[in-house]
């Protein structure tokens, strides 16, 4: 009987055995490796951004940074997502050592977490950045004085030329929970970073790299044993942009000269290939110092750099603005109207400086008559008596004609540029009077919209691109920012490829006779921008603008393609308030033109005074 | 058989002398018949066995003493060996005679040690005496077996005595029982209690008598895991009524009670066919396996050796108890049957339970593994326990068939 027990038993404990140890071994197996190994994530430097001809933009630069296990010291924020709660008083005494050894006040400190859990509330929270080595030391050295404090090197972004091109790069910010799961990050882990705005987000995959994973061999008590082979970081690949570093200096200080030494409120410019779209200058003012964003983003900062009060200076109003383009969008008009067959190039139209139509005076700025005025004169002194017609034209031929036409050269639609967000603008159209003025669209918005005016909201961005359409015979490029990706050891892996240009059949004889008409405006006499262009070396074709907005002083705007009458640049400039066309935007398109073409000597500040709209 | 059954009144019981000269006269007249020589390669294997895995896997555990654990346990398998000897040449017969002292022994030094014992890992089972430490519930298993074996054979040949043996048995093995249980030691006294059903079982109670007992204990058990903390009355520690509940799910609490069973499971699992080598098993090697010198130390053998190393020490194990079960089957009369019925019970109760908790079948109690956990107590204890079954074996029927 006891024979037969111990029988069974053995029969019992080999079943066992061979379940356990064969049949779920690897199981097991798994299991205890996983007891063993502790992985820690070793940060992947980002790539490096480059301008066009290979100089460095973006870069590295590593920091010294200090965190604390915000459950284990029971930090947090309160409901005012102010205060910082500090629940365990046995860690207040290691707070102390630490604002001892990083030589800060504990209120500093705290701040520093309080801004940090803002930022990433589930993150361990950040103490301390950019800290002295000897601290480090200091810290490291004595790491039983200091229980849940982690310090660890990190990869901050640098930008060795400061606050050129600030609008373009976004910033970079561990991946949160929602994008994890959104697999819009592909290969992205936990704790990593990621681009999250402008062109770190769009060519993350690229500058990312990979993350490393150190692997030590721990004992039951976590002390570690021994390093295991683990996996080393790979630097992200380069990112080699479109941007001329040289015109994009010369565009942003030219933007924000203002107006006669008034400085501006607000402007932007675009420079960029007409046949290829390749942006060579793109920017904002005012503009920030990037470097905000990196480490841990004081809210007070933040702040400042997207109030209102301050003009906003984190808007990138190249793109993600919308202006009434005023009478740069004359030629947009007289592609619609030429290729309907309303008018013809050479049709004379009286412009007596004003009439009287629908109960109302239409009329030139200041009742200026232009007299007779065919295409080319009419753009050449920017008739708006000529093209308050031209609208009254289109809207009898009805199928909202400017708008197609607008929409076809891209004004509605955001362009497919390479940043994440672009404004979609639009032109004056019934819908979009409808909910601004709770009325009908009538002949005489159609009348506004012909010049620019009304309801038209668009980005310089959108006025480069329809105007290199006109200069390019047809077509709506893609533009972009981001050219070749290079590997961490600068070679070239491949080039970025860029959607296909949109072809918008225009006829070649209206372009051509378009061109004449802006060109007469840029270089000759009686020409709006005539005062700005006569003596610039090379042919340009260009028209101002002088947008009216409410309760605002006008809105300066110059769009310019050179050289004429094959033009390879197209230059958009707007400055908010900053009066006629001729006198803040058009000497800031002539700087940016001089060094896009080369001309040096020629990027003079020459404003001009034609009072056109 | 010349010496073997000197009537107990002729020996002079005080004088050392006589004692030497009786001694040298076992020697010489019995000589090694009847020697079970497969059980003792059985004791030798597994303790070497034991030796070779405690070497592998305690050399980190002291820290510049590596071989701390190895050398003790050399001593003590060598004093066993030598126990061993002299428990054979012993007239196992004898020592009916010394039962009620050796039952006054074995409470009184366990009653003891409630009251001077250090405290070791929750228990309080040790007396410290200087230069060595004691464990009187250890050696209290084979007085347990001696004095049951001797009441019980007693009470059988007595024709006398009317009524059931059963319950003045288990008032015997109570006051014990309990003792053991308040230190608390709640392994060794539940090899208490399988001791002492397997001699009752053997002893021939009435199936009936035997039924009650088991619905009993069935009781009992739920009554101290469940009815009893209910209503808020703890008759275990909750560690203990943890540690017995957890191995129903250990990875339901792997961080807390379920923990050794769970790392236990996966050092074994991770063992797989062949094991890991002494140097890549980390679950012994960091500590991971609790007491992997002690109550897991099979754990520590399924990892390294895998199952081929766990198989060869069950392969031994059953070559123990098929030994111990034929001497059993032999034993010239009663008393000798029943102390072997009472070794083989314990070493069946330790194997089982402690392998079964290795192996996550059983709950976890702090019973040792005969001869392969490390400690001087149990290792002792289980060597006389074999000496009485050699001295058992030598003076037998010689028939050796297992006429169970």
């Amino acid at each position: 009987m006891l024979g037969v027990a111990a029988l069974a038993f053995f029969a019992i404990v080999f079943f066992r055995l061979w379940f356990l140890q064969v049949l779920s071994g690897d199981q097991y197996l798994a299991e205890a490796n996983q007891n063993r190994t502790r992985d820690i994530r070793v940060e992947a430097p980002r790539g490096q951004i480059f301008d066009r001809n290979g100089d460095l933009l973006v870069d590295n630069r590593s920091s010294w940074q200090v965190r604390v296990d915000q459950r284990e010291w029971g930090i947090g924020l309160t409901k005012e997502r102010q205060l910082l709660r500090f629940n365990n008083p046995a860690f207040e005494p290691v707070l102390a050592r630490l604002s001892k050894a990083l030589d800060e006040p504990e209120s500093r400190l705290k701040e520093k977490m309080r801004d940090s859990l803002l930022q990433e509330p589930f993150a361990n929270a950040v103490v301390a950045e950019d800290v002295k080595y000897a601290s480090v030391v200091k810290i490291s050295e004595n790491s039983e004085d200091y229980p849940d404090v982690d310090v660890s090197q990190t990869f901050e972004r640098g930008y060795p030329r400061d606050k050129l091109a600030a609008h373009l790069f976004g910033y970079v910010r561990e991946i949160s929970e929602k994008q994890l799961k959104s697999g819009d990050f592909e290969g992205a882990r936990q704790g990593d970073r990621v681009g999250q705005d402008g062109l770190e987000a769009e060519y993350d995959r690229y500058l990312r790299g990979r993350s490393g994973v150190q692997r030590i061999e721990v004992d039951v008590t976590d002390r570690s044993r021994r390093e295991l082979p683990g996996r080393a970081p790979k630097t992200g690949d380069s990112l080699r942009l479109t941007i001329d570093r040289s015109v994009q200096r010369v565009g942003e200080a030219a933007i924000a000269r203002g107006s006669s030494g008034i400085p501006t409120h607000g402007s932007a410019f675009v420079a960029m290939d007409v046949n290829t779209g390749e942006i060579h200058g793109l920017g904002s003012y005012p503009n920030f110092d990037p470097s905000v964003f990196t480490g841990v983003l004081k809210p007070s900062e933040y702040k400042r750099i997207s109030s209102k009060a301050n003009g906003t200076p984190i808007v990138n109003r190249a793109v993600a603005s919308g202006y009434a383009p005023g009478s740069t969008f004359k030629p947009i008009t007289s592609i619609a109207t030429l290729s309907a067959g309303l008018v013809t190039p050479n049709e004379v139209i009286a412009d007596n400086g004003v009439f009287e139509f629908g109960g109302r005076e239409w009329i030139n700025a200041g009742k200026v008559p232009n007299g007779p005025v065919n295409l080319v004169s009419a753009m050449r002194v920017s008739s708006d008596i000529y093209y308050y017609i031209m609208g009254m034209r289109a809207y009898r031929k009805g199928d909202q004609l400017l708008q197609k036409w607008a929409s076809r050269l891209g004004i509605g639609r955001s362009p497919a540029i390479d940043l994440p967000y672009s404004a979609p603008g639009q032109v004056s159209n019934p819908k979009a009077i409808k909910s601004i003025e709770k009325r009908d669209y009538n002949i005489g918005d159609n009348m506004n919209a012909a010049v620019g005016q009304g309801a038209t909201l668009v980005s310089p961005l959108q006025m480069a691109l329809a105007y290199a359409a006109i200069g390019n015979g047809g077509y709506v490029v893609t533009p972009h920012l981001g050219k070749r990706i290079d590997n961490a050891r600068g070679q070239a892996i491949q080039d970025i490829e860029q959607p296909a240009r949109r072809r918008v059949s225009v006829s070649p004889v209206y372009a051509k006779q378009i061109l004449q008409g802006l060109h007469e405006a840029a270089q000759a006499p009686g020409g709006t921008s005539y005062d700005v262009f006569s003596d610039f070396p090379v042919k340009i074709a260009g028209k101002t603008g002088t947008a009216e907005v409410f309760g605002k002083e006008d809105q300066s705007w110059y769009v310019a393609l050179a050289p004429y009458p094959n033009p390879r640049y197209v230059v958009a400039v707007t400055v908010e308030q900053g009066g006629f066309g001729a006198e803040a935007a058009a000497p800031a398109a002539r700087q940016i033109l001089a060094k896009l073409l080369r001309v040096e000597g020629s990027d003079v500040w020459k404003p001009g005074k034609s009072q056109d709209q | 058989m010349p010496t073997a059954d000197i009537p107990a009144q002729n020996i002079d019981r005080t004088g050392v002398a006589a004692g030497v000269k009786r001694f040298r006269a076992d020697m010489a007249g019995v000589g090694v018949r009847g020697f079970d020589w497969s059980l003792l390669a059985a004791a030798i294997g597994l303790s070497l066995v034991s030796l070779y895995v405690l070497n592998g896997a305690t050399r980190d555990d002291i820290a510049g003493a590596p071989d701390y654990y190895v050398l003790r346990q050399g001593v003590f398998v060598t004093v066993g060996l030598g126990l061993m000897f002299a428990f054979s040449r012993i007239d196992y017969t004898r020592l009916r005679e010394y039962r009620n002292e050796l039952y006054a022994f074995l409470v009184l030094s366990n009653f003891a040690v409630l009251i001077l014992g250090t405290v070791s890992r929750g228990s309080q089972s040790w007396i410290d005496i200087g230069f060595f430490r004691f464990q009187p519930s250890e050696i209290g298993k084979v007085l347990m077996i001696v004095v049951l074996a001797a009441f019980v054979s007693d009470r059988l040949r007595d024709r006398s005595a009317t009524g059931s043996i059963v319950i003045p048995v288990l008032g015997l093995v109570s006051v014990p029982f309990v003792l053991v249980f308040l230190q608390p030691d709640l392994g060794t006294a539940l090899v208490y209690g399988a001791i002492t059903l397997a001699i009752l079982f053997i002893a021939g109670i009435p199936w009936q008598q035997m039924t009650a007992i088991l619905a009993v204990l069935v009781v009992i058990v739920t009554g101290v895991l469940w009815a009893a903390p209910a209503a808020g009355v703890n008759i275990l520690q909750d560690y203990q009524v943890a540690r017995l509940t957890a191995f129903i799910d250990p990875e339901a609490d792997s961080a807390g009670h379920g923990y050794q069973q769970n790392q236990a499971q996966i050092a074994i699992g991770a063992g797989q066919r062949v094991g890991r080598g002494v140097e890549a098993s980390t679950q012994t090697q960091l500590n991971f396996l609790p007491e992997h010198h002690t109550d897991f130390v099979f754990a520590v053998i399924g990892e390294s050796y895998g199952f081929a190393g766990a198989a060869l020490v069950l392969t031994l194990y059953a070559l123990l108890l098929w030994r111990a079960l034929r001497i059993l089957a032999s034993a010239r009369d009663q008393f000798g049957a029943l102390i072997a019925t009472g070794v083989v019970a314990m070493l069946m109760f330790q194997i089982f339970e402690n392998v079964g908790m290795n192996v996550g079948i059983m709950p976890i109690t702090g019973v040792t593994l005969p001869f392969l956990s490390y400690g001087g107590a149990s290792m002792l204890a289980t060597f006389i326990a074999l000496g009485l079954l050699q001295s058992v074996a030598m003076r037998s029927r010689g028939d050796g068939s297992l006429g169970l």
